[in-house]
């Protein structure tokens, strides 16, 4: 068995060995091409490790919990940074460690590399995988690339690449992994060369960036862009960019962003003639390869280097759904998401409360049938708009919190791959805020001299200094959305709120799971990483913790938005009820109609519970989100006004914990969740609260009912249905009867 | 080699190959049969699994400790008649404290290290059945029985 050789000898041992990056570029320089000189551990190396190490059963069980074609990406996300995981904390086998350590020792002291993916399914006509496994630039020291390549084999289950196969129906299940280890060529300029352009047969196109080719590809750096005809290899046209700010450039490891002086910034990072020669090895590739090739090439002393070369695989797809792919839309780089929060905490956020304060002070009631109506309509048009916020800017935003857990990760290489979540709570949720309220509102009912356990308050009859925190309660948070949008039946807003304080104040308050360990995982986190580089770790941690706190929030300030809304439609409802004549009565109807089919930030509703059948669920299994194991009576949220109805210690089951259901957490004992993933709404609060929960429940709120036993198993993602005993009920003992 | 030797090397040979078996419980006379995953100490004295306390085997063991065990070779052809092997492991099992299990537990993990979340978990137990007696069946109706410990 061959774990590592070297670049050139690769081409004779075929893709299924060293993978189609390494074979192709073996090729190259078996015609005197120049590529980085380069060894490659072989896709043997990567079957020993995943076998010695017992992953291969543990990546099927992560990947096969439940259907994988339901996976939601987020669960998806989830399963692959469990997967990553794997890789990083499993020991390596002592025989593979020994001849990958031996093989690359000599390799290593020779200064930076670069250690890349090479797929034997990457860069083949039909898929190219093109950026979804993973390539690490500028790597230094034994121990380094040795961690590298274990990140590398784990990129063959990144969220992306698994993605990529579900999309193309292709066995999400198989694959294996070579690895490319080559010298880093410090290119001063880099850029990529399409021998037959996707959008033009007749053309050709090159592209290039100042500084190193990463920018590029990974949309960091806009490029300066070049038509050429195919047959004179002439150029066609020149577009360039809206600036040259800045480039990517080597740092002390990994790279890292540079600004480029006045003059360089002015020109082209090519010159004419410099981009003909590109192009004429992007046409030479594709006689070598014989078909249209994608060309990754840099610069560097006036040579043009090689770093790969693949077939285009998008001349057919172009206009198609495929580009706007599922999988082509998982990451963003560190620096788009630091812009993307500057964003949302300065401007989108604000002008959210601003938008909400606004319609807050604009009296209802005083306003004519046809103003009513005009004021119904502003609204509808505020509300789709802050929709279309939420999806284009708030949702992207959430990649920050994966990028943070992925960096703590590689850093720290917990057992527990959520252990970075540790890191997150305990940052200022509106949400939490607002359920501290809640829960001081609580205090204060329990602890009034004429509480008498309860039995000297009701919904109609609080004492006038309640009365007066229940009213600042609801100008600082809103009423709560999902009773003011008509689901607690028979009972105001206003009534729905006080029936759910005065249930949390006849019980203990809710425990907010403690700081605990969270800065002493904070320095460790921080210390994992070199003096240099520890300004990035903090960036990354403040950008989780943005991100994270924006999951809660963003909901809450759509809340607020969405009260308003319904504030005008119970106006309007109202006036129609009573006098439901004339033509302004004719615009609030119509405004009304619009209302119901406006676009919201909540998902599907859930199913509703199939006909009862003898077939029943007695374990389902799911995600663990949160920790604990706790037994309870379900309470099934099939519509907004079933929350109403939750008791103290019940387990909350729901299709998907909407920010504004949150207010009535502290009274559930667990929760489970039809919508899975580790960073959505529901597991996010019950950390906050220290409540078990299970996530990614298929058919959640129609497979349990509500008062069904529940046992939620937060440790290990199982919900068990009903009492151990429960089916040896019936009958007695008998004996075998004898037919004959 | 005895016969004895045969059969306890046939046995061991049986439980090293396979990975799962079949438990047996029972609630209030009513008899109840879970697979699981296993593992066996080299003497046989010892067979143990793991399961989530929530189960309906977990309550079944918790009101009797009497168990049974069902391991097999079957390849689900019509060979099995004559080839499939089996072994009835009966016992009595409890949840040992953990200095106890951990060399067990090793024993488990390294026969199965997938499970390794399901044996760390607070919510499951890790139980130990003290082996009575096998009851080996081979060639279709073939039965020896090996007293394990009184």
């Amino acid at each position: 068995m061959t774990f590592l050789m070297p670049l050139a000898r690769a081409g004779a041992h075929g893709e299924s060995v060293v993978g189609g990056k390494a074979n192709a570029l073996a090729r190259m320089v078996q015609n005197d091409i120049l590529v980085p000189d380069g060894v490659c551990v072989t896709s043997e190396a990567y079957g020993v490790f995943v076998s010695e190490a017992g992953l291969f059963e543990r990546i099927q069980m992560t990947l096969q919990c439940k259907p994988f074609s339901e996976m939601r990406w987020e669960e998806v996300w989830d399963a692959a940074l469990r997967i990553r995981n794997l890789f990083l904390t499993a020991p390596w086998p002592p025989v593979l460690y020994e001849a990958l350590a031996t093989g690359l020792e000599q390799f290593v002291e020779g200064g930076p590399l670069v250690v890349r993916s090479s797929c034997p399914e990457e860069d083949s006509e039909g898929a190219s995988f093109a950026g979804l496994h993973d390539s690490y630039v500028n790597v230094r020291g034994l121990e380094s690339t040795l961690d590298h390549i274990k990140q590398v084999w784990a990129s063959l289950w990144s969220d992306g690449a698994l993605l990529y196969r579900r999309e193309r129906e292709a066995d999400f299940r198989a694959g294996t992994m070579a690895v490319l280890v080559q010298r880093l060529v410090r290119g001063e300029v880099s850029g990529v060369a399409f021998s037959k352009s996707p959008l033009a047969a007749s053309e050709g196109v090159v592209e290039a960036v100042y500084g190193l080719n990463q920018g590029l590809v990974d949309g960091t750096v806009e490029p300066d862009h070049w038509r050429l005809d195919r047959t004179s290899g002439a150029i066609l046209a020149h577009r360039a960019p809206e600036g040259r700010p800045s480039c990517l450039g080597a740092g002390p490891s990994g790279v890292r962003t540079v600004l480029l002086p006045e003059a360089k910034a002015a020109r082209p990072p090519l010159e004419d003639e410099e981009v003909t020669s590109v192009f004429a090895l992007a046409r030479r590739m594709e006689s070598l390869f014989d078909s249209p090739q994608d060309l990754e090439w840099t610069l560097d002393g006036g040579r043009v280097h090689v770093l790969q070369s693949r077939p285009i695989t998008t001349l057919e797809a172009q206009g198609s759904p495929g580009n706007d792919a599922l999988h082509k839309r998982l990451h963003r780089s560190y620096d788009s998401l630091c812009e993307l929060r500057q964003k949302i905490e300065t401007r989108l956020l604000p002008e959210m409360t601003e938008a909400a304060e606004e319609m807050a002070r604009v009296c209802l009631e005083t306003l004519n049938d046809g103003d009513l109506a005009r004021e119904l309509r502003y609204r509808l048009e505020v509300n789709e708009r802050w929709v279309g916020v939420y999806w284009s800017e708030f949702i992207p935003f959430a990649h920050g919190v994966r990028l943070f857990g992925q960096a703590y990760n590689d850093a720290v290489k917990p057992d527990d791959p959520f252990e970075f979540t540790l890191l997150l709570t305990h940052t200022p949720l509106v949400g939490m805020a607002r359920n501290r309220r809640l829960g001081g509102l609580a205090a204060q009912m329990r602890e009034h001299p004429d509480w008498n356990g309860g039995a000297g308050f009701g919904v109609t009859s609080l004492p006038p200094e309640i009365e007066a925190a229940v009213s600042a309660f609801i100008d600082d948070y809103g009423e709560l959305s999902w009773a003011v949008a008509g689901g607690a039946s028979n009972q105001s807003p206003r009534h729905t709120l006080v029936s759910l304080v005065l249930e949390m104040a006849a019980h203990p308050p809710a425990s907010e799971a403690t700081a605990g360990d969270a800065s002493r995982l904070e320095e460790r986190f921080l210390g994992a990483f070199p003096v240099e580089s520890r300004e990035y770790a903090q960036g990354v941690l403040d950008l989780g913790r943005s991100s994270y706190r924006l999951r809660d929030d963003d909901n809450i300030y759509m809340g607020r938005l969405e009260a308003e809304l319904f504030r005008a439609v119970a106006e309007g409802r109202r006036r129609l009820a009573q006098n439901g004549t004339g033509t302004d009565a004719e615009g609030l109807r119509h405004e009304l109609e619009r209302f119901r089919s406006r676009p919201t930030i909540q998902s599907a509703p859930a199913r509703d519970a199939e006909e009862t059948s003898v077939v029943k669920a007695r374990q389902i299994m799911g995600q663990p989100a949160g920790q604990g194991l706790v037994r309870g009576r379900a309470r099934v949220i099939r519509s907004p006004g079933d929350l109403a109805g939750l008791a103290y210690g019940e387990i909350l089951v729901c299709d998907v914990v909407e920010p504004t259901m949150t207010h009535v957490v502290p009274l559930a004992a667990g929760i489970v969740e039809r919508r899975g993933g580790m960073l959505i709404h529901g597991a996010i609060i019950a950390r906050e609260y220290g409540l078990p929960c299970v996530t990614g429940v298929p058919d959640a709120t129609t497979r349990i009912a509500t008062g069904d036993l529940l046992t939620v198993d937060g440790y290990l993602g199982i919900v068990t249905l009903g009492e151990a005993d429960e089916i040896f009920g019936e009958g007695t003992a008998g004996r075998v009867k004898k037919d004959c | 080699m005895t016969h004895h030797a045969a059969v306890v090397r046939m046995i061991r040979s049986l439980l090293d190959a396979q990975r799962l078996g079949v438990l047996s419980t029972h609630c209030r006379g009513h008899p109840y049969a879970s697979l699981v995953a296993y593992g066996v100490t080299d003497d046989l004295s010892r067979l143990f699994f793991v399961t989530p306390r929530s189960t309906r085997k977990y309550g079944n063991m918790t009101e009797d400790d009497r168990v049974a065990m069902l391991i097999d070779s079957r390849s689900n052809a019509e060979a099995d008649f004559h080839e499939a092997r089996a072994v009835t492991i009966t016992g009595r099992v409890s949840e040992p404290g953990e200095d106890a299990a951990a060399p067990l537990k090793a024993l488990f993990l390294s026969r199965h290290p997938y499970l390794c979340d399901f044996v760390a978990a607070p919510s499951c137990a890790f139980m130990v059945v003290k082996v009575r007696r096998c009851i080996f069946v081979e060639r279709f109706q073939n039965v020896t029985e090996i007293e394990v410990s009184p």
